[in-house]
């Protein structure tokens, strides 16, 4: 088991490796020259220069690529060509918003997922089967905009329930802060649920014809311990699977809902680099990213064998 | 063991392990199945398909809306890109019928046009993903030095959330049709190489290929008549969902301000105007994003449909 570990947590490095190299080449492989890219049209010759300087664009690939990489490996992403404040300082004053909305996504797509494939895969091919798997659909096909903009028009401007946008941090009281982030937390929440929720079903499908479901069953165990204790227990790692890969789907769901409502995050940071070509921006923005991913993914697949016994290394 | 997660397919082999499944899927391994499940895993997309009218429907609206693409300047009832200022925001009326946006364009002019970019670039990330892919895929399933680099940086590529990749790549080249094309296929790409590699993993125990090659065929020849057709099926099943997630990919590229220029009218972009407006005017939102939502979700039933219709074993290959 900890040869398993530590082979699994090694394999870390060439999913980052290759990230980086990816990261790194974007800019350097398409065609034009790359402080032009990232200038625009207007560049006078010296801004030219200056970028160049601060890329290190004058150096062969090679040098450019180790020495980029020695800097982020010591935790420096460079700056930012707009503002000039280092990329990790930028990351880390946006990083609450976007961390309290995930976290807040994660635990009310899970809340409302889980349940609800438990009760379509039970009541199978009955019309609950029917709905939950029609809005699964739905899910994944609306776009995480035109949910948002369907929420704000139904609770915060017809109900006047909550405010249409904006972003409180949790320090300066848990209300208002909830008042905001609730929207776009269940906007966020749709595609999560959607594929949650589909997943549990199918994988509790398979469960559920099993003969020890049956045996449960039998000895009169009620309908909920079998479902939860029994077959969810048993159906649990595809389910995991998929909320850690759906993780990058909701990455992507971030960028959307904070434009829509306005908050200061991650996604917000991303979009104002697109916009105004801050290249080390959305570079440090795409490795942090998608560490995080790697990551998340990782601890999961460390937790299988905790979930279930049977799987040994 | 492999790197990250999205890996499960191969994982599968883990004894004792629920068989992985790719990062959408919501099949289950037909390996696994009860004939109980098997019966429900015909339907395992959903209440919609059940009804035996959502295929023909799907198909309608995708025929609709291709046709609305390619006739579109016969069909919009104005300019899309014709301003007056006198008719700003104007709500729906019979000159125009969706009303009108904050430069005064008719929106449904717009709307149809729109469906220009996002079918142009659902087709094109379907197809170039499926070129670029089914090479790397057959290889990667024959030869197990390159699948073992091949899949890192597949791995990799998966790492980075699409939408940001994408937003990157448009970022350095510019936002073009082919850009956009390019910049929404390289995320996909990880798709097709793993399901194709899947499928010749699995083809290639069987005899007829044994057969082949103990007869001498050569590797292009094995490849082209025993292992491409195998993968067809599922290919044309995948490349309707990559369809469906590149339409909704550049919405959501357009509707952040990384897409295509607003002189070309998007479905994503018409959108991103919108914004501005929407306390004034949410059906600035609400027309494009019914069109789009109800686009996507036609091509996804239909890559269910084509799913159930062409190989019912697919399903264990994680195709959606």
């Amino acid at each position: 088991m900890p040869a398993y570990f530590l082979k699994r947590i090694l394999a870390v490095i060439p999913v980052m490796g290759v990230v980086a190299v990816f990261v790194f080449l974007l800019l350097r492989l398409t065609p034009g020259d790359p402080a032009a890219i990232i200038a625009g049209d207007m560049a006078t010759p010296e801004q030219l220069a200056k970028i160049r300087a601060a890329l290190g664009l004058n150096e062969p690939l090679l040098t450019q690529f180790f020495s980029w990489i020695g800097t982020v490996l010591k935790g420096d992403l460079g700056t930012s060509l707009i503002s000039g404040t280092p990329v990790t300082t930028l990351i880390g004053q946006r990083l609450e918003p976007t961390l309290s909305l995930a976290i807040m996504t994660a635990i009310l797509a899970v809340v409302i997922a889980v349940p609800l494939g438990v009760l379509a895969a039970w009541k199978h091919q009955s019309w609950v089967d029917n709905l939950v798997m029609s809005m699964s659909v739905l899910g994944f096909s609306v776009p995480v905009f035109v949910i948002g903009y369907v929420l704000v028009q139904i609770f915060a401007l017809e109900l006047r329930w909550l405010p249409v946008q904006g972003y409180r941090s949790w320090t300066q009281g848990f209300w208002p802060f909830l008042q905001r982030a609730i929207l776009p937390a269940f906007t966020l929440a749709s595609i999560y649920v959607a594929l949650i929720a589909r997943m549990t079903r199918a994988s509790l499908l398979t469960v559920l014809g099993e003969d020890y479901i049956r045996t449960a069953r039998a000895k009169g165990l009620g309908e909920i311990i079998v479902l939860f204790r029994h077959a969810l227990r048993n159906a649990a790692v595809p389910i995991l699977t998929v909320i850690g890969t759906g993780f990058a789907l909701l990455i992507s769901g971030v960028v959307v809902t904070e434009s829509v409502f306005n908050i200061p995050g991650l996604g917000r940071l991303t979009v104002d680099a697109i916009l105004a070509r801050d290249y080390p921006v959305i570079q440090g923005l795409i490795l942090t990213t998608s560490g995080v991913y790697v990551l998340i993914n990782l601890v999961i697949d460390l937790s299988y064998s905790a979930l279930d016994p049977r799987i040994r290394y | 063991m492999t790197a990250t997660t999205k890996n499960l397919p191969e994982s599968a082999a883990k004894p004792g392990a629920t068989p992985g499944l790719d990062a959408a899927t919501a099949s289950t391994p037909a390996a696994a199945v009860t004939p109980a499940a098997r019966l429900s895993l015909h339907n395992s997309l959903g209440g919609l398909r059940r009804m035996k009218a959502a295929p023909a429907i799907s198909a309608f609206v995708v025929i609709a809306l291709i046709l609305m693409a390619i006739f579109a300047p016969l069909l919009a009832p104005h300019d899309p890109l014709a301003m007056t200022p006198a008719m700003r925001l104007k709500p729906s009326s019979d000159m125009y019928l969706l009303g009108t946006d904050a430069f005064g364009r008719d929106i449904l002019s717009r709307i149809i046009y729109g469906a220009r970019v996002s079918l142009t670039i659902g087709l094109g990330v379907a197809i170039v993903s499926i070129l670029i892919g089914l090479p790397l895929g057959l290889l990667s399933g024959f030869f197990k030095t390159l699948d073992a680099i091949l899949m890192r940086v597949m791995d990799g590529l998966m790492a980075i959330p699409s939408v940001l990749l994408a937003i990157a790549v448009v970022a350095v080249s510019g936002a073009s049709m082919w850009s956009l094309i390019i910049a929404i296929t390289i995320p996909e790409i990880p798709r097709v190489v793993r399901l194709v590699r899947s499928v010749v993993l699995s083809a290639r125990e069987e005899l007829y290929v044994e057969a082949a090659i103990s007869l001498g065929s050569s590797l292009p020849r094995i490849l082209r008549r025993h292992l491409v057709p195998n993968t067809i099926a599922p290919l044309i099943v995948q490349g309707t969902y990559i369809c469906a997630s590149a339409i909704l990919t550049e919405a959501i590229l357009s509707f952040l301000g990384a897409g295509i220029g607003t002189e070309i009218p998007s479905w994503g972009n018409i959108i991103s105007e919108g914004r501005m407006y929407f306390q004034l005017k949410p059906s600035l939102i609400y027309w494009p994003g019914l069109v789009l939502s109800a686009c996507v979700l036609a091509v996804n039933l239909l890559g269910d449909t084509a799913r159930d219709m062409l190989d019912p074993k697919m399903k264990q290959r994680g195709g959606h």
